[in-house]
């Protein structure tokens, strides 16, 4: 098996809208910036994977746009998944993993300004029974949270301070959209009042993968990526026990993460319900620094949100804070799909 | 931001889905004011229905009936209900494990306040005046205190006359779009008659119409560049098939146009010329549409009655 390592991460300033920037416009310093750090060409890069939803720009096709930002002209080796950059950059690990790319490029964006985000989100709800519906985001998320108040697993006061506590990290993160005291607000969807909901905004992300060698000539200490796995639940939500994550539990032990103690954990999770389900499932002790970004509910550029918690978590074993990180992703209403990854770096003694 | 362009976007479809035996069954079953179920391998009955095991994926076909009764296992406080929701006054999302079944169904509770709601609370079925074989002839639940329905779910055969084989999901998504910089400065020009274009500072290329970057080196283009108004034909094809609400008599034809001073070919119609007679080298002009408010977009182009353009002039950009 191949060693990979994320060796490069940039992500935009999070903003609540973008109006004078285009999708490209949006992306390309945050393409500029990760290139950069690794003094690579877009030619150079083996393979290029991105993540975004149509349904967020209202048109179709709308990642060919942003593909002028990565200078796809001589054609490059390029792919695309409508979901989260975290799968995109899945995706990528594979690509590295089987030998046909030493370096991948990945990037994910999202702009959710243009539209109402809690309506576009229904579209990817099942079609015959819940989407006439039009249950939006915030209300399926606050079914999962009054569950895990009834199970006796949390309260709106340990909710509040989930939110708290993620926004107070967020103060040290420049990118983040919303820090410090945010006030709990009213009820959006009771049980979760609006500060228990992530932001709503525009941004972008971008990591650079590389195998091996590779990896060490372009990085000082690569976050090599000891495990990664991908895991989906049922999507009937009525099928499935709310206020737990088998997928995330499955996907963390495939990817080795309950084999040694991880020292940081950035989970993808917009509510703060989430974090109570996570938390749990990981079996994440106080000694872990959880979300030390500020995660989702300080900045959550939808579709780029998970591909940054993978960034994040390697970024702070570029800096040194880390020797073993967890990164998890999520998708889909009330974490029906769940991505976790581990990452290290090489220990300094060895 | 004030140099950026936007305007209402709205994408709206009736999305027509045909359904596999078990989902019609379940939905006419509604329209009859009748729930149905299927049965797993392990005996757990699903209700809202599936073809396939969720655990297993073995195929399901095994429907029961189950009460209009239930109980709420989980629920969320709407106090903003808002378009396309089942209702319009404030409502509680509910999850209800109807009696019988072994899992839950999303729907509303009609509720007077939060207050009224707990997991755990009884609610009967409220069916919608008109039904037609969808999840919304469920108007919502209400709550109930009557008897509770049989807990073993009776068997059913799923066969109505008349049975629902598809349903049509309407979808509506509002939008602002702001197209960005370099599209908002390409729109605007062309409401003067003026077509620009940018430069790209590492390649020196000028893209028409401008989309803020340079698809070959991967950088912003910044630099504006007026371009035309003439050009050359690099390519066409001739149109025979009327398209829908499109008022142009076929044969047309549809052409790239390489404008001078441009390093990308945009594309238009050709008229002015019998459509038989359109050429590769043909020089070119914009002719503006008259109609005030109409489209900002040249209407077509015609020749200019210039000698056609040496080939070595555009084959790049064909
Ligand atoms: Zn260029």
């Amino acid at each position: 098996m191949r060693d990979v390592a994320i060796v490069a991460f940039a992500q935009s300033a999070h903003r609540r809208r973008t109006d004078e920037l285009s999708e490209v416009d949006l992306l390309m310093p945050v393409l500029h910036e990760v290139l950069g750090a690794t003094n690579l060409k877009a030619n150079e890069i083996g393979f290029t994977c991105s993540g975004s939803a149509d349904y967020l720009a209202g048109r179709a096709f709308s990642f060919t746009m942003a593909l002028d930002g990565v200078g796809a002209h001589p054609p490059i080796s390029e792919s695309h998944v409508e979901m989260d950059g975290a799968w995109a950059l899945y995706e990528a690990w594979v690509k590295i993993m089987t030998g046909e790319a030493d370096t991948a490029l990945v990037y994910a964006y999202g702009k959710s300004s243009p539209g109402q985000v809690r309506d576009v989100l229904t579209r990817q709800l099942d079609p015959y029974y819940v989407a006439p519906l039009w249950p939006d985001s915030v209300a399926l998320a606050a079914l999962q949270a009054q569950a895990l108040i009834d199970a006796g697993a949390t309260d709106e006061p340990a909710l509040a301070e989930v939110a708290a506590r993620n926004r107070f990290a967020a103060a040290d993160n420049p990118y983040a959209q919303l820090t410090g005291d945010v006030p709990a607000g009213g009820h959006l969807v009771r049980p979760l009042r609006t500060g228990d909901c992530p932001p709503i905004g525009d941004g972008a992300a971008a990591v650079i993968l590389a195998a091996g060698d590779t990896a060490r000539a372009l990085c000082e200490r690569p976050a090599w990526i000891r495990g990664i796995d991908h895991r989906i639940e049922a999507h009937g939500l009525g099928v499935r026990d709310l206020t737990d994550s088998p997928s995330t539990r499955l996907a963390a032990q495939h990817a080795g993460a309950f084999e040694r103690p991880v020292d940081t954990a950035e989970l993808h999770a917009p509510f703060t319900s989430q974090e109570v389900v996570l938390r749990g499932v990981l079996g994440l002790g106080d000694d872990v620094a959880v979300n030390p970004s500020g995660g989702a509910l300080a900045a959550n550029p939808i579709m780029a949100a998970g591909l940054i918690r993978l960034g994040e978590a390697a970024a702070r074993i570029h800096r040194g804070q880390s020797d073993r990180a967890l990164a998890h992703a999520t998708s889909g209403p009330c974490l029906q799909q769940n991505l976790v990854a581990v990452l290290e770096g090489e220990s300094a003694h060895a | 931001m004030t140099d950026v362009l936007s305007a209402p976007l709205v994408v709206e479809f009736p999305f027509t889905r045909s359904l596999g035996p078990v989902q019609s069954a379940f939905l006419t079953g509604l329209r009859e004011r009748t729930v149905l179920g299927v049965r797993t391998e392990d005996g757990t009955v699903l209700v809202p229905p599936v073809e396939y095991d969720p655990v297993t994926a073995g195929e399901l076909r095994e429907l029961v009936e189950v009460a209009p009764t239930g109980t709420v296992t989980t629920w969320a406080w709407n106090p903003s209900p808002r378009r396309g929701q089942p209702l319009d006054t404030p409502f509680a999302w509910v999850l209800v494990r109807l009696d019988g079944a072994g899992t839950a169904l999303l729907h509303a509770l009609d509720a007077p306040g939060p207050d009224a709601v707990h997991t755990g609370m009884r609610v009967r079925v409220r069916w919608a005046e008109t039904r037609t074989g969808a999840i919304t002839d469920i108007a919502c639940f209400e709550p109930y205190d009557g008897e509770p329905g049989p807990a073993e779910p009776t068997p059913h055969t799923g066969e109505f006359t008349d049975p629902v084989t598809r349903i049509v999901a309407p979808a509506r998504l509002d939008y602002v779009h702001t197209p960005g910089r370099a599209q908002s400065a390409y729109l605007k020009a062309l409401e003067g008659h003026r077509t620009v274009g940018e430069r790209c500072p590492a390649c020196r290329k000028v893209y028409v119409p401008p989309r803020g970057a340079c698809p070959t080196c991967g950088v912003a283009t910044a630099e504006q560049v007026e371009v035309g108004p003439r050009g050359t034909v690099t390519t066409f094809c001739i149109v025979n098939i009327k398209a829908k609400n499109l008022d142009i008599e076929v044969p047309y034809v549809y052409a790239h146009i390489a404008l001078d001073g441009a390093d990308l070919a945009l594309h238009g119609r050709i008229a002015g010329i019998p459509y038989d007679q359109v050429r590769m080298g043909l020089r070119v002009e914009p002719v503006w549409s008259g109609a005030a408010g109409g489209s900002p977009h040249p209407d077509h182009y015609r020749p200019t009655g210039e000698p056609d353009a040496d080939y070595d002039t555009y084959k790049e950009l064909v």
